[in-house]
């Protein structure tokens, strides 16, 4: 039976089907708290030339779109004549994956009657990879763990005992990691099972011509799209904190006819923290904000990620060299969709939004003992926390929700049983949205403070504390985050401090970027924000010049 | 007590109000349009109408089991009471915060649902419990009267309460709600520890008020609902059928209508439950599609799966994550925005799209002539041969084929450069694989295989689509029962008298803390029983244990049975037994050297259903005479099939008819596809087979 274009819309929406059923396997037998709890992980669909076909919509499109790449890098290392029914195929490097080494990424070729058809892959973020741990103080990425090049994690069925050993070696939660790598590896056998099925019901033996199918029309309708913004060239640049140095991020964006480009020329150069960025990660994320305001209904594959052509010259902090240290990455790559929607928001004014929070506020806590001797144990708590989003040009920001990651945040009762703290506060930081005819979504305060015979640490990783996020067409900033105790006491932004029993530290979140002058926002809406303390009496009259 | 002879289910929807009486003569059913200022007019006229039917007086009525989506549909529309919360300070934004993501990735327009209670009616106060309901912060009196004052001066209606750790220790909840009480003896309170004492503040916080705004307008309407039938003769008890898919007195659904909230969907659960029973049946998918959206609930061993979270009023294309997560006792139903009246249309990249936009009733799929120009499942249907255009509804509604026609060439197949049929084959197609694609993940979500199910479909649309489901997930066996078009009603007349009750107790099993476990659990059973018993009284209960377990760091439990017992601290390797074996029916395996821990316990006293006679199963028959022969589109063939027609009433016990075939009734068709034959049974079901199986 040749297949109708109709038999091809059917199989590319159970395609879908089948790699959300492969991210949801993932999803339930994953051990790392980020990727059950927050859906930090990715899942595809991959031709046999490396092409992604099809992907679940998961919670980070940093994995999605960097992990898009990655299989290429898989074909070219193994070599066709290397891949064997059976094998499944490993890396952690965090060039060639998804940008630092807690990611680990899996592959594993699928066959039809002896012949290999295409890859699943998948990555998750695992809960220890060694070295220093999580965190941006190593100057090198030999200090941030154990990178596995890519290899074979089974060859023709066998797992390759070796490597497990020397995994087991390495990190620090041994029973977690390697039950993550099976993990990873069980959901792309999940993935194999329905699409047999799915092939042998339509009487297909090979994935090309569906591949064909779906690559070609998603490029179709991505170039579409694309071809409706003017054409030109724009500039547009952002200070970001950085660790211990500001930041300039630098784009250009150029548009001709169908085709788009994206350079970040001008970038700062490498820091020497692990605030890095490798150019896969990047490109995830610029393509990200592009394609959300440009094509956001065309399905992610090959075909609809390849039009938009992102560079970044080698060296800059956004495509950084190895060895660099890269481990909190995600900082600066959350950061990197603002850039490139302030350069798209000149072609296409009226569609972007204003500058948001957007780098998560990830909070991990490591609880120890105040007295060594007193037979407590060590106790680690991840928590995610979100700032607030630019205001739309018709909307109002978000409050504390995410923005470009799609994380959720976790429970305060359930992180209160995981480990020894109070957090005696986590609500919206009135005030902290930048003024606007649209307001800017508003950051949050959580005050947390380490229970009795504790003190903990944390590793701070947290942006827009320097250079708040800025408004768009006259809307003002939102609010700077700070980082200090509650009692005043400033703390460092960047890097692992102390906080001693009877302390609390203190996080505001900074909130997002207002849209248009905030004098045309409606009285009804500023009277509203009063009425709710999202603004202070002070603000609607500073701002707004609203007198009552 | 025995159950009464003579009672009556009644289920108000969104579009009509199902009545199905019991009486010793038989069933009889009717559907009358649901009255929205007056629900309970809706009732007394299908009930009147119901008896006649049956020749009863309504005297004779001996138990009233009604539910209804007038929660649901009070959440969805806000009309509720005006409230005040009232919770922790440092909390006041967790309803509004939510879990801090979005729920569509790439709309950068994305708007979130508004809370129920507006930020300036929220109000803190300084107190603090710890995660094992240790005091952290006492909660002072004046305190308490201030906040007294704050309400009284709000005027409100009703006032939620929601405390950090409530669950742990409902001190300050209680001290709270004592004052309130103490100023104000008519308010509507509601505390979290009593509505929702489970772990996780969002979902605990969210259940306690959409309790509290919707409790004042529900125990008006059940307090004006038992007075109307008392008027009208009928003085038996009413009883309410909850979402976790048992029964509860009228006065504690007044008092905790929050577990109202699926109760309709939920006797469609009961209803296949009951037929799953009937024919032996362990493993069953029910398949519930109707004019907007489309459930599916698994139900094993006769009973339908429940869970103790779940999304309500959801904002977004039934998405995930955009409606409002409550924690409350449920039969846990995916629910899809696929029914005979979703809406086909073409996207950017030139791909059919159905659903989840419905032409619902009016203006209804193009072919019914009321205005409708956009392509529907039902208009797909019709041209594909699968409705007859004389017959639907019985011939009350004609339809037109060539309304369809003009919809699906204009809006689709002109688009795509296809011919209609082609078109229309799309349409239906893409329905059924969504549909198949929900189904199949939830399974998966489950650890069971879909091969070895049984579906039970019912509702309008489902004998339309349930075979073309049953090839697409290697389903090889399917129930149509009788009645389909009331199945709900039906249903509710075969539930339980049960209660759930549930604490958040938090215990590490390897410092299993046998005599705390043994404090709550009684605690929990002397709840569960009085409220069972205030209608089963003397009925026969059982008492099922469900601890929720996980492994120390992950985020999600799992339900694990456990037998209800007096506990020994010895216990804990039983019970770290109980979860690895639960564990690896969801995941496969076990893991070695992780630290296990249980959250929530949940004790549900259920009262014992009467034995049920087994069902006559027929495997084959003889062959039916058909009506005539007509064509419809097989979908796996990918061809028009030349189908024998034949008349439900014929399809009596042992009578059979092989695919391609239509089976029409007054209420809806079936379809049985080449590949599978139809067998009447004894309970006046049909029962479809793949051909394979039975030859």
């Amino acid at each position: 039976m040749t297949p109708t274009a109709i038999d091809y819309q059917i199989m590319w929406n159970r395609l879908i089907a089948v790699v959300e059923e492969q991210a949801t396997t993932l999803i339930r037998t994953a051990f790392s708290t980020s990727v059950r709890e927050a859906g930090d992980l990715s899942a595809g669909l991959f031709d046999r030339q490396g092409r992604m076909m099809a992907q679940a919509v998961t919670g980070t499109p940093g994995h999605v779109n960097a992990m898009a790449e990655s299989v290429t890098h898989f074909v070219r290392e193994i070599g066709a004549q290397n891949i064997f029914e059976g094998d499944v195929f490993i890396t952690n490097d965090p060039w060639l994956g998804t940008g630092h080494l807690h990611d680990i990424t899996v592959v594993s070729p699928s066959f039809r009657n002896g012949q290999h058809i295409g890859f699943f892959a998948c990555t998750a973020h695992v809960v220890d990879i060694g070295g220093r741990g999580f965190g941006p103080d190593g100057n090198e990425v030999y200090e941030e763990g154990l990178l596995i090049p890519i290899m074979k994690f089974a060859e023709r069925g066998e797992v390759a005992r070796d490597l497990i050993r020397l995994v087991r070696a390495n990190v620090r939660e041994p029973d977690q990691v390697v039950g993550d790598m099976y993990s990873l590896a069980a959901c792309n056998e999940a993935g194999d099972r329905r699409l047999q099925a799915m092939m042998g019901e339509f009487g297909i033996d090979d994935l090309q011509g569906l591949s064909d199918f779906i690559i070609d029309s998603s490029r179709k309708a991505t170039r579409e799209a694309i071809a409706k913004v003017p054409n030109g060239t724009f500039r547009h640049s952002m200070q970001v904190d950085g660790y211990d140095v500001p930041v300039q991020m630098v784009v250009r964006l150029d548009v001709e006819g169908d085709h788009l480009r994206a350079d970040f020329d001008g970038t700062s150069g490498m820091s020497r923290f692990g605030v890095n960025v490798p150019e896969v990660y990047t490109r995830a994320y610029a393509c990200y904000g592009l394609k959300c305001a440009i094509a956001p209904q065309v399905p992610n594959n090959t075909g609809s990620l390849e039009p938009f052509e992102i560079t970044a010259p080698e060296g800059c902090i956004l495509a950084a060299k190895r060895p660099a240290p890269v481990s909190v990455r995600h900082v600066l790559g959350h950061l990197v969709p603002d850039v490139v929607l302030g350069a798209l928001h000149q072609a296409l004014p009226g569609t972007v939004p204003a500058e948001g929070a957007s780098a998560l506020w990830n909070i991990q806590i490591s609880a120890r003992p105040s007295d060594p001797d007193s037979g407590l144990p060590n106790r680690e708590v991840l928590m995610f926390n979100s700032g607030g989003t630019g205001a739309r040009p018709q909307f109002d920001g978000l409050s504390a929700t995410a923005f470009p990651s799609g994380v959720s945040t976790m429970s305060v009762e359930a992180t209160e049983h995981v480990g020894p703290i109070t957090i005696w506060r986590k609500d919206l930081r009135a005030g902290s949205g930048g003024a606007g005819a649209l307001r800017g979504g508003l950051g949050q305060i959580i005050e947390i403070e380490p229970r009795e015979g504790y003190d903990f640490y944390f590793n701070a990783m947290f942006d827009r504390v320097e250079n708040p996020a800025r408004g768009r067409d006259g809307g003002s900033s939102g609010a700077p985050g700070r980082v200090e105790l509650a009692d005043g006491t400033p703390l460092r932004s960047k890097g692992r401090q102390q906080v001693k029993n009877g302390k609390r530290l203190k996080l505001s979140l900074p909130g997002g970027g207002g849209y248009g002058a905030p004098a045309n926002r409606d009285r009804a809406s500023v009277e509203d924000d009063l009425k709710t303390g999202l603004i202070t009496p002070e603000q609607a009259k500073a701002d707004y010049g609203y007198e009552g | 007590m025995a159950i009464p002879k003579t009672r009556v289910g009644v289920d108000i929807g969104g579009t009509f109000t199902d009545v199905a009486l019991a009486h010793p003569g038989g069933l009889s059913t009717c559907k009358v349009l649901t009255n929205y200022t007056q629900p309970e007019q809706a009732i007394l006229d299908g009930i009147t109408i119901a008896a006649e039917k049956a020749g009863i007086a309504l005297a004779e009525i001996g138990q009233v089991i009604h539910g209804t989506t007038l929660v649901t549909n009070a959440l969805i529309e806000r009309r509720g009471a005006r409230l005040a919360f009232i919770t922790t300070e440092g909390f006041r934004d967790v309803i509004e915060m939510r879990s801090e993501n979005r729920f569509e990735q790439y709309d950068l327009n994305l708007t979130l649902p508004v809370p129920l209670v507006s930020r300036e009616d929220r109000f803190t106060l300084k107190e603090r419990m710890g995660p094992n309901g240790e005091v952290l912060l006492p909660l002072d009196p004046v305190e308490v009267q201030t906040m007294v004052q704050r309400v009284l001066d709000g005027g409100y209606d009703a006032v939620a309460i929601g405390l950090m750790h409530s669950y742990a220790n409902d001190a300050h909840e209680v001290q709270m709600a004592e004052a309130l009480r103490a100023a104000v003896p008519d308010l509507s309170i509601s505390i979290s520890s009593v509505i929702s004492p489970q772990m996780r503040e969002l979902p605990r916080f969210n259940t306690v008020i959409a309790n509290a705004y919707v409790q004042p307008q529900v125990a008006d309407y059940l307090g004006r609902l038992v007075a109307r039938l008392q008027e009208a003769g009928v003085s038996a008890p009413v009883f309410m059928l909850h979402s976790g898919g048992g029964l509860i007195s009228v006065d504690v659904a007044a008092e905790q209508p929050v577990r109202l909230l699926e109760s309709g969907p939920a006797g469609g659960a009961i209803f296949a439950a009951d037929f799953a029973r009937g024919h032996g049946l362990d493993s069953v998918l029910s398949f519930d599609m109707g004019g907007t959206t489309a459930k599916i609930c698994l139900i094993e061993g006769a009973e339908p799966k429940t869970a103790n979270t779940f999304e309500v009023a959801r904002t977004y294309r039934f998405k995930k994550g955009s409606g409002m997560t409550v924690s409350t006792p449920v039969v846990e139903m995916v629910e899809i925005g696929a029914g005979g009246g979703s809406i086909a249309s073409i996207d950017s990249l030139g791909r059919i799209q159905v659903g989840p936009r419905s032409a619902a009733s009016e203006p209804g799929p193009a072919c019914y002539g009321r205005g409708g120009t956009e392509p529907t499942v039902t208009d797909a249907n019709l041209l594909l041969g699968r409705l007859d255009p004389e017959n639907f509804a019985g011939g009350a509604i004609p339809l037109s084929p060539d309304a369809s026609d003009k919809a699906v060439a204009d809006r689709l197949a002109a688009k795509l450069d296809i011919g209609v049929s082609d078109a229309a084959f799309g349409v239906t197609e893409m329905v059924d694989e969504n549909m198949a694609n929900a189904a199949r993940v939830h399974t998966v979500e489950n650890g069971r295989d879909i091969e070895h199910f049984t579906m039970i479909g019912f509702g309008g649309g489902a004998p339309l689509h349930a075979c073309r489901l049953c090839e697409k997930l290697g389903i090889r066996e399917l129930i149509i029962p009788p009645g389909a078009g009331v199945g709900s009603a039906i249903g509710f007349l075969k539930a339980p008298f049960s209660y759930e009750a549930t604490r958040g107790l938090f215990q590490r099993v390897e410092s299993f803390d046998a005599e705390a476990v043994n404090a709550a659990l009684k605690e929990l059973e002397a709840e569960a029983a009085a409220f069972v018993n205030a209608g089963a009284n003397g009925e026969a209960t059982t008492t099922r244990l469900t601890a929720f377990m996980r492994y120390s760091g992950q985020g999600w439990e799992i339900p694990v049975p456990l037998p209800y017992k007096t506990f020994v601290d010895a216990d804990r390797t039983q019970i770290l037994e109980a979860f690895e074996a639960a564990y690896r029916t969801l995941f496969g395996r076990v893991i070695d050297g992780l630290g296990v821990e249980v959250t929530n316990w949940s004790l549900v006293v259920a009262s014992v259903l009467p034995e049920t006679t087994p069902v006559v199963r027929h495997d084959s028959g003889t062959v039916v005479t058909p009506l005539r022969t007509r064509q419809f589109y097989d979908a796996a063939r990918r061809q028009a099939v030349d189908a024998v027609e034949v008349d439900r009433k014929d399809m009596t016990p042992g009578r059979a008819v092989d695919g391609p075939a239509i089976i029409v009734e007054a209420e809806t068709t079936t379809i049985v596809t080449s590949a599978y034959r139809a067998v009447g049974q004894g309970d006046g079901s049909l029962r479809l087979t793949a051909k394979g199986d039975t030859q």
